[in-house]
């Protein structure tokens, strides 16, 4: 008996030291460093500030009365709105041409997913090229029709869509290929049986398709939801978060604060915003996770 | 009768035939900026603001190219990146697969709630935890480095998704092999190494092409930690280069292109493997 409980004993050693750099590790890199963005937002803490003390909630106070702020908010909003559902649309209809498997469907997939491995700053930079006012490939086909194409990167109104545009391109093959597999997922003789009473495709897709998938669309939405709060090198790389401030979002407004202005106690209270927004989210798609997609455990 | 088949079959043609066409047109699209900035990059500078466009670059010119490592130092910027990532994915898959093996296999006190609590480093990406990592990395002498760019990652999200993705692998490997292992005398290092490990080759091909291309990308945080252009990595370095060029977008281009060619490259070698890791871990992360 001794034994055994000295054998246990050794055995969640083993189990412990296998952990240990792992959690050490994320204690020192993650855990601390979101205490200490709490922590921070509760004080004046700014480069040119020595007198660094807590004031409480007095950033959050300013946080809800600041314009900007709300902007922010307001844009991170409209991003989200508009790439879900496009993306969705995009992404399913992309998915049902490329299911099956016929004579170069490897090309056609391939074709869709490079945008997915081409770097974010590359892939920003060229449709910042292509989005040019003058000399942009955008314009110019524009202009061999005779129309004279907007100010996309410099119009106040555009900045965002375009930036929703560029990110939903880059985007699409990685979904695409998530509903593929889940599409292949759905039992054949659904549409078997269908075909049999002689539904349409159209009708397969609304009845049989949709509906098996949905986890899988929910999930990808949450996904999509979480990332849109962490757009940044988009942002960065097609407007500089211009026209003035018209495409703020979240990441740009706390790196603006914090490492233009070495606002260090407001711009951690905009992170620790942001820090909620990605928990909710996270949570909500963990418990979807697990009652539809995989049954772990 | 026959005449009814015929149709049928004229039919199902157009059918495939407009399917090939709605692809290749998509595919047109998906591919045309690649053409636009790969043929941009060789031409001149003044080709490059003609009215009409040159749709095929006339004459091809290498000069853009050549700026880029005589004026420029892309090739340090492709080493930086290289090697970060690597050692990014070798320390990722160490940590990860070790965490992700004892909470499969082994048990001790506490397992699930540590399980979820590194879990939960997920939650913790570096958009949100930049500013005290900054902090501490300054007053450590560290900013100007590549350590952060190193260590963050391994231990934050990349980590965690990691030992969550190993763990998951783990779970499907039989007991009784383990407990074989053990019969035999060898140590749990042992048996982790040489009898558990090789049997997830695949997974860990998954997290490595996860990771790599999480840290190749990255770029807040080369943005925010480094300021001395010897430790640049290709895109902090491309977007610095692409405002000096301002619109010499030849050279632009030329950047870009040399930026993404080499992932491209191992891309089209492994595409399955690729749709495959990153279809996995976008549903998993």
């Amino acid at each position: 008996m001794k034994s055994k409980s000295k054998l246990f004993d050794k055995e969640q050693l083993w189990g412990y030291s296998f952990i240990s750099p792992m959690l050490i590790g994320f204690i020192v890199i993650s855990l601390l460093p979101i205490i200490a963005t709490i922590v921070i937002s509760l004080t004046n803490w700014a480069m040119l500030n020595n007198d660094v003390k807590f004031i409480g909630f007095e950033n959050y106070m300013k946080l809800f009365n600041d314009p900007l702020f709300y902007k922010v908010a307001k844009n991170t909003f409209l991003f989200t709105l508009l790439l879900i559902p496009s993306n969705l649309v995009l992404t399913l209809g992309l998915a049902s041409l490329l299911r099956d498997n016929f004579k170069g469907v490897g090309f056609f997939r391939t074709a869709v997913f490079t945008p997915v491995v081409t770097t974010v700053v590359v892939w920003g930079i060229l449709w910042k090229y292509i989005f040019q006012t003058d000399n942009g490939l955008v314009n110019t086909l524009l202009s061999m029709i005779n129309l004279q194409g907007p100010q996309w990167l410099y119009n106040a109104n555009l900045a965002i869509p375009v930036a929703v545009f560029v990110t939903l391109v880059k985007g699409l093959g990685l979904n695409t290929v998530i509903f593929i597999g889940a599409m292949k997922d759905v039992p054949t003789m659904y549409y078997e049986a269908s075909e049999i009473d002689g539904a349409s495709k159209m009708r397969q897709f609304f009845s049989i398709t949709l509906p098996s998938i949905a986890p899988s669309i929910f999930l990808v939405t949450i996904i999509t939801m979480i990332g849109s709060l962490k757009v940044f090198a988009q942002i960065d790389t097609l407007t500089g978060g211009g026209p003035g401030t018209s495409s703020f979002v979240f990441v740009y407004y706390i790196y603006q604060q914090a490492f233009k202005y070495y606002n260090f106690g407001y711009a951690s209270a905009i992170s620790a915003v942001l820090f909620c927004l990605i928990v909710i989210l996270t949570i909500i798609q963990w418990k979807l996770r697990k009652r539809w997609v995989y049954h772990e455990n | 009768m026959r005449t009814d088949s015929e149709r049928a079959r004229r039919a199902k043609k157009r059918k495939k035939a407009i399917h090939y066409l709605v692809c290749s047109v998509i595919a047109v699209i998906m591919l045309f900026p690649f053409y636009w900035m790969f043929t941009t990059s060789l031409k001149t500078y003044g080709n490059v603001m003609k009215f009409p466009p040159q749709w095929w670059p006339d004459p091809i010119t290498l000069d853009n190219f050549i700026q880029l490592f005589s004026r420029h130092n892309f090739l340090r910027y492709l080493w930086n990146s290289f090697y970060i990532a690597a050692l990014v994915s070798i320390g990722v898959v160490i940590v990860s697969s070790l965490a992700g093996y004892a909470f499969a296999k082994m048990r001790f006190k506490g397992s699930n709630v540590l399980f979820l609590i590194i879990l939960s480093g997920m939650m913790m990406p570096i958009e949100v935890t930049i500013i005290p990592l900054f902090i501490a990395l300054s007053d450590l002498n560290l900013a100007n480095s590549h350590f952060g760019l190193i260590i963050q990652p391994i231990f934050g999200y990349c980590g965690a998704f990691g030992t969550f993705l190993m763990r998951q692998f783990f779970i499907t490997v039989p007991t009784e092999l383990i407990e074989a292992g053990k019969i035999d005398g060898a140590s749990h290092l042992r048996i982790f190494r040489k009898i558990v490990l090789p049997l997830a080759s695949s997974t860990i091909a998954t997290l490595v092409i996860f990771t790599f291309l999480q840290s190749w990308n990255d770029y807040l945080m080369p943005l925010v930690l480094l300021n001395d252009s010897r430790t640049y990595t290709l895109p902090l370095g491309l977007k610095l280069f692409a405002s000096e060029m301002g619109v010499e977008w030849n050279l632009v281009m030329a950047g870009a292109t040399f930026s993404t060619l080499p992932m491209l490259i191992v891309f089209f070698f492994a595409q399955r493997k690729f749709m495959e890791s990153l279809a996995m871990a976008g549903l998993k992360g």
